[in-house]
């Protein structure tokens, strides 16, 4: 047992007990991050905030929801948005974060691939991060189907008839997962239940090993320069602070971060007050009726690109291609086989790739929601073929990448 | 070094911009078809003569006219039957006269106790030759000019008519909307406001009165039609005004009559729906605004803050 003295503050007896002293350095103020970045590196910051505001104002919807297939809509619609002192705020926060935290997760995604943050050391972040993107997906969608309105009993619907293949016919699966032959009480219980127990409890473990994955190979900067963080440290706490390259974690980098954050915040909360529609999708406030299929089924706009990858196809080619859509984007480490993690400028053929795959994925985002009618089913069928035939060419095109 | 940052807030911006209006703005043009209000013009029907008030009285009130089915209630007319008799035996409760000058159009109104099937568009539901009448029978005329008596008619609804600042949205849904569409966010009914009753028989037999209303309006209009208290969030106010202006214009062949309210009555509906569905639109506004006020403040601190922690580290 370690030996303790009679503490002289309660600093020191804490520091004893846990080492809030040691924690502090490790996690702030010598968690030492490259200078050399721009406010794309605040995103990870960014999704903190939306994912506290998620969590808290869940916490809150919580309180008054009813999973209970009769009661659900009028708990959300009248309960929550009528009856509870500022219900209806805690209702606009949670549907635009889950919205938004979309948009910054695209952001941070499209940054880790446009500066090579996936490579030379850092696979486990961009591994931990698509798990983390899988988790939010599911935490979405389950979330999605607890207003019991007609777009989360047609998107649940649509979407549990996925799993059973096709010609697969495994019907006995969709069944098990609804546990019911279509979306009733069984099937809202449980995604009531993976929405604010299991798939929560998920994310917050893949955050820790999303940071975790951090420590070793260190945040990526923008020139792809590898850093001697031991040396150049040592540089700052000697008090040149300007000259060394690296910076603490809190107050330096975090500084910044909350800049970065409270103008997010103006954005969103300007969403959330006055501009909330794009979040909350009109045909979800009519209660769900199995008798009554609206004339458009499409998802929220953060699934529309892999949709658009399912739909242009016959069933059984247009689910491969989907489920290859889902998988992909973990094995973007492997796939790019160049030596380089420099920004895609600086890469060749890479640079062409990065801009057509963003391009592309808004493409698919568009068509994915439009009828498919002419000319946008046309447009959605090159689009997702360009998108599969971009990752065939990414291993060729990188294994001829020089080294920078 | 150069800094780079303005222009990866430029194009982080511009390609957000692009995806908000290709899946939201552009989507939705290609979803949905875009009806432009007439304004409540009623343009297709004819134009009305000036009619005399106390020459109507004496048309509507007289033996086998209005007041045979209709209440007037602001003129002690009580209903010749309750509203779940009239419903069966007219499909849907005639409604009480009391507000209708106010909350129709003149226009329609003539237009309406002229030929009913013709100015609520459903001629489709309603052929004569058929033998399928529609439940109210048409004003064939007291003898003399029918265009005049039927103005004259119109101006003595209108004389009993609150005034347009009295008349409340509560009233123009009631009358426009509420003998079929039930609004239980507002404890709205077909057959009225649902009380608060003390003993749980006294409710159930309510509730049974509805259910009994409801089944007559069902075979009357072949599907009970949609409660209406998340309609001013799943359809939006230009969809249901002009929706109300001319159903058949979204769907052809409902058996929604057109309404036939005035520009002011419509908007009064609206409020109406605006208070059962978006009820603290107020609120949010006020709390948004100071929100938006902090939040800037919170961003003028933050600038700081970051200024000062990074003046060193240049």
């Amino acid at each position: 047992m370690a030996h303790f003295t009679k503490a002289t503050s309660v600093k020191d007896w804490l520091n004893q007990r846990l080492a809030i002293e040691k924690v502090e350095k490790v996690m702030a103020s010598e968690y030492w991050i490259p200078k050399n970045i721009n406010f794309l590196w605040a995103m990870g910051m960014v999704l903190v905030i939306t994912f506290a505001l998620l969590l808290v104002s869940g916490i809150f919807l919580l309180m008054y929801y009813q999973p209970n297939v009769n009661l659900a809509f009028d708990s959300v619609n009248y309960t929550i948005m009528r009856e509870v002192d500022f219900g209806w705020l805690w209702r606009h926060v949670h549907g635009v974060a889950a919205s938004v935290v979309f948009l910054i997760i695209y952001i941070h995604m499209f940054t880790a691939i446009y500066y090579g943050s996936y490579k030379k050391g850092r696979e486990m972040i961009w591994i931990s991060g698509m798990l983390l993107f899988v988790a939010f997906s599911a935490e979405a969608f389950s979330g999605y189907m607890l207003p019991w309105g007609q777009m989360s009993y047609w998107a649940g619907m649509v979407i549990t008839n996925l799993f059973s293949g096709g010609s697969l016919h495994a019907d006995g699966l969709v069944e098990w997962i609804r546990g019911d032959y279509v979306p009733a009480q069984a099937f809202l219980n449980r995604f009531f239940m993976l929405h604010v127990l299991l798939i929560p409890v998920a994310i917050m473990g893949l955050i820790g090993l999303h940071f975790g994955a951090l420590r070793i190979p260190h945040v990526n900067n923008q020139d792809g320069e590898e850093i001697d963080f031991d040396a150049e440290s040592k540089k700052y706490l000697a008090g040149d602070k300007a000259g060394s390259k690296v910076i603490r974690f809190a107050n330096d980098f975090m500084s910044k971060d909350m800049m970065v954050v409270a103008i997010y915040l103006v954005f969103f909360f300007y969403l959330v007050f006055f501009h909330y529609d794009f979040a909350m999708d009109p045909v979800n406030f009519d209660p769900a009726d199995g008798l009554k299929t609206p004339t458009h089924i499409y998802p929220e706009w953060y699934f529309l690109w892999s949709y658009e990858i399912l739909r242009p196809f016959s069933t059984n080619i247009g689910l491969m291609a989907f489920a290859f859509a889902q998988v992909i984007f973990m094995l973007l480490p492997f796939l790019d086989r160049s030596p380089n993690a420099v920004p895609a400028s600086r890469r060749g053929l890479f640079k062409f790739w990065f801009w057509a795959m963003l391009i592309d994925m808004i493409v698919l985002t568009s068509m994915g929601k439009v009828p498919p009618i002419e000319p946008f089913g046309t447009i959605g069928f090159y689009a997702a073929l360009t998108f599969i035939g971009l990752w065939i060419l990414l291993p060729i095109i990188t294994i001829f990448e020089k080294k920078a | 070094m150069k800094n780079k940052e303005p222009l990866i807030l430029v194009i982080v911006v511009f390609f957000s911009l692009v995806t908000y209006y290709l899946v939201e703005p552009f989507a939705h043009s290609q979803m949905h078809k875009h009806v432009e209000s007439e304004g409540f013009a009623y343009a297709d029907l004819p134009s009305v003569k000036t009619g005399d008030a106390t020459r109507g009285k004496d048309l509507v009130m007289g033996a086998g006219a209005c007041t045979g089915c209709h209440s007037i209630k602001s003129a002690d007319m009580p209903a010749p039957m309750d509203a779940v008799s009239a419903a069966a035996a007219y499909g849907v409760n005639p409604p009480d006269l009391s507000n209708a000058g106010a909350v129709y159009d003149a226009k329609f109104l003539n237009a309406l106790i002229k030929n009913p099937a013709h100015a609520l568009m459903v001629e489709h539901k309603f052929d004569a030759a058929k033998g399928q009448m529609h439940p109210m029978v048409a004003f064939y005329g007291a003898g003399g000019d029918i265009d005049q008596e039927v103005a004259d008619m119109v101006a003595y609804l209108q004389s009993i008519a609150p005034k347009a600042d009295k008349l409340t949205p509560k009233m123009a849904f009631e009358t426009a909307c509420g003998r079929c569409h039930a609004v239980r966010y507002e404890k709205w009914t077909q057959i009225g406001e649902t009380p608060t009753f003390k003993f749980k028989k006294d409710a159930l037999a309510q509730k049974i009165k509805v259910l009994e209303y409801q089944d007559s309006l069902t075979k009357y209009m072949g599907k009970l039609p949609p409660d209406l208290s998340m309609y001013i969030r799943s359809r939006g106010e230009h969809y249901i005004k002009t929706f109300v202006e001319n159903p058949q214009n979204y769907l052809k062949g409902t058996a929604m009559p057109r309404v036939g309210v005035n520009a002011e009555a419509a908007d009064k509906v609206i409020e109406y729906l605006e208070d059962a569905g978006d009820a603290k639109r107020h609120e949010r506004t006020n709390v948004g605004i100071n929100v938006m006020i902090f939040m800037l403040v919170f961003v003028i601190f933050a600038v700081l803050w970051k200024r000062e922690v990074w003046r060193d580290l240049h």
